[in-house]
């Protein structure tokens, strides 16, 4: 059974679901109670589960993660919400320093069950601050997970196993998708495991890596080729730490070719990280260099102008994935 | 609620030997410390609080199992009043597996969550959110456990400081605040890093109170922790108190301290907490010669099988710098 719900309504039907679950699930974060969140995800929670467990904090992102780090240590199993991942710097240390590093130096005995909900990414005229991708900070980070769905079944499967799981969790839910990706949702309890990617689309010709809202355009890009006669498969990565290895070289191995597409900047962006370790372990398979399609080395514009020149899209995947198979 | 410092308490005889015992034995464990490190036997790593131990013991003595505390880095004397043994403390410092940690890291970044101990990185003031959070599940459960949480002067120029204290405020948990005032960040002099004399009232922006205290006098610390932690314990919110005192030593090992006088270092050790406690009890009749004697051969003997058994600890296996990164 599944039923049709937005992005943005998968995720708040997963956070209920959860703290129904689990009386040790709670949330917090700025405008999270009675308001609802900035974006609405937390609309109806506030009702449901009080004060207590719905929890309005100032504006203190290092005290939100911070706190969220103590309940977790006492077996609670905080979600805490970022405004926009944008913001997510001012508690950076509390996630890199504390939560990360926290099992290692407690020799095994403790874990961190904490998850950072962060609305990312751009395309909506927000500007600078609030259209930004923050991921590979945190994939850089051994102890930290990071998660990042395209789809509203994903957005609910994986935020629950997001909370479920004993490790740091930072989630990316992508804000242009909120209302814009709608689509089935299982009813019930129906986790989608961090570390496992989706094939989107089969295709033998050429493999396309990516993740979050560059999923649509991506399919648009492999409809376009194969009407040349090229078929390209798709993966959405979900997953970016830790991905899986074993689905992309499943691929790479039928296509012997890899595109990868992502919103955040090329330098040192998961593109990097996959590139390099496709190069290593699968130097034998490649028929053509790794080739990536990424926001440029810069920041997000207010202008619309600015910004479409930024984000990758369908017709510069579309260009990629021409020279990659013709290469 | 009366003012706390004017809480009253009565204790016996043998809390006060107890109290006694616990003075000597951190004094003791950091000159230890002191010595191995430049022996090269220790690598790094030790921060004495020689000269402060009047802090620990004071707002250590009387807490629960269950209470938390979140120490800072020249606190080690509150892992072993929490029931750490000494045995465990010593192979921390030496980086073996009987350590805390497993030899990940040294001094006091691991903890003990089943004994109510936070561990905290570097970075200081970052362990006071944490608390936030460890309180807060306090006023969740309804239980009228306390947090004990100490920082620094210098600590307390940090935001989260600011972050974590006014959550405490707002949210009335039951947390104590500790300030270790020693009058230098390092090597940075009070007067350098905030432009007021007493730490304490910065509670006062808080809501809560806060009081400024001898802090090399153990019954003082004792009377004025007695009445927070009473307040905490009755859902009465938080309480800051400042303890005045100095530290001794360098910030860590390798400081030699220029940034100060000999003049400075000889006043403030004519407070040293010790003396002046063993006066006071042997004035009373509670210790005489016999007691401190035999009290003191306890502590050596405690100390010697410590350096001993953690001098022929085994080694991490290479392989586990790698391990315990993830749940």
């Amino acid at each position: 059974m599944s039923k049709e719900l937005s992005y943005l309504e998968a995720i708040r039907e997963a956070l209920a679901e959860e703290m129904r679950r689990d009386p040790k699930v709670f949330v917090l974060g700025e405008d999270v109670g009675p308001y609802g969140g900035a974006f609405g995800v937390t609309q109806g929670l506030y009702d449901e589960f009080g004060e207590m467990r719905v929890v309005d904090t100032p504006i203190s992102e290092s005290a939100i993660i911070g706190v969220s780090i103590g309940a977790a240590l006492r077996g609670y199993r905080p979600v805490a919400e970022m405004q926009f991942a944008d913001f997510i710097s001012c508690g950076f240390d509390q996630i890199v320093n504390q939560a990360a590093t926290l099992r290692y130096r407690y020799g095994g005995r403790a874990s961190v069950p904490i998850v950072v909900r962060a609305p990312s990414g751009g395309n909506v005229g927000g500007g600078l601050y609030h259209s930004q991708n923050p991921e590979a900070w945190f994939i850089h980070r051994p102890g930290l997970k990071v998660v990042a769905p395209s789809t509203a079944w994903d957005a609910k499967g994986l935020l629950k196993a997001a909370i479920r799981d004993d490790n740091p969790v930072v989630f990316l839910e992508h804000k242009y998708l909120y209302r814009r990706a709608k689509g089935p949702v299982p009813e019930g309890d129906e986790i989608v495991p961090i570390g496992v990617a989706a094939t989107r689309r089969e295709g033998a010709d050429a493999t396309l890596l990516t993740y979050g809202a560059m999923v649509t355009p991506s399919l648009e890009a492999a409809d376009r080729l194969a009407k040349e006669g090229v078929e390209v498969e798709v993966i959405d990565l979900r997953t970016l730490m830790p991905f899986d290895k074993a689905a992309i070289f499943a691929s790479l191995d039928k296509t012997n070719r890899v595109l990868v597409v992502h919103e955040d900047v090329k330098t040192l962006g998961l593109g990097a990280e996959l590139s390099a370790v496709i190069m290593e372990e699968k130097f034998d398979a490649l028929d053509a260099p790794v080739l990536r399609v990424t926001y440029p080395d810069t920041h997000a514009p207010f202008s619309h102008v600015l910004e479409a020149f930024n984000l990758p899209n369908t017709d510069k995947i579309t260009a990629a994935l021409r020279t990659l198979v013709a290469y | 609620m009366p003012p706390i410092k004017r809480t009253k308490f009565k204790l016996a005889p043998e809390q006060l030997l107890e109290m006694f015992y616990w003075l000597k034995l951190i004094r003791a464990f950091d000159e230890r410390l002191s010595i191995l490190v430049k022996q090269g036997q220790v690598r790094s790593g030790v921060y004495t609080g020689i000269g402060q131990e009047a802090i620990i013991v004071g707002t250590c003595f009387g807490l629960r199992k269950e209470d938390f505390i979140c120490p800072l880095h020249r606190d080690l004397g509150s892992f072993l009043m929490k029931g750490v043994e000494a045995r465990v403390m010593m192979s921390q410092m030496f980086a073996k597996t009987t350590g805390l940690s497993k030899g990940r890291d040294s001094a006091l970044h691991s903890g003990v969550t089943e004994l109510g101990i936070f561990g905290n990185t570097s970075m200081l003031g970052a362990n006071l959110p944490i608390a936030a959070g460890l309180g807060y599940t306090f006023k969740m459960e309804k239980v009228d456990n306390v947090v004990v949480a100490y920082f620094g002067e210098g600590a307390s120029n940090t935001g989260d400081f600011h972050e974590a204290l006014n959550f405490a405020g707002v949210q009335q948990l039951p947390i104590v605040f500790i300030c270790e005032n020693n009058q230098y960040a390092y090597s940075v002099p009070l007067e350098k890093s905030m432009a007021i004399d007493d730490v304490a009232i910065r509670a006062e922006g808080y809501g809560f109170d806060g009081v400024a205290i001898n802090g090399n006098d153990v019954l003082a610390v004792y009377q004025a922790s007695l009445g927070a932690i009473a307040r905490a314990r009755a859902g009465d919110g938080p309480t800051l108190i400042e303890c005045k005192t100095y530290r001794w030593h360098g910030h860590s090992e390798h400081d030699k301290a220029f940034y100060r006088t000999d003049e400075e270092l000889a006043m403030w050790k004519s407070r040293d907490p010790i003396p002046t406690f063993t006066t006071y009890l042997r004035a009373r009749h509670v210790l005489d010669d016999d007691k401190q004697k035999a009290i003191e051969e306890r502590i050596t003997t405690t100390i010697d099988d410590a350096v001993e058994f953690a001098l022929n600890a085994p080694d991490p296996a290479p392989e586990d710098a790698v391990t315990d990164l993830y749940a």
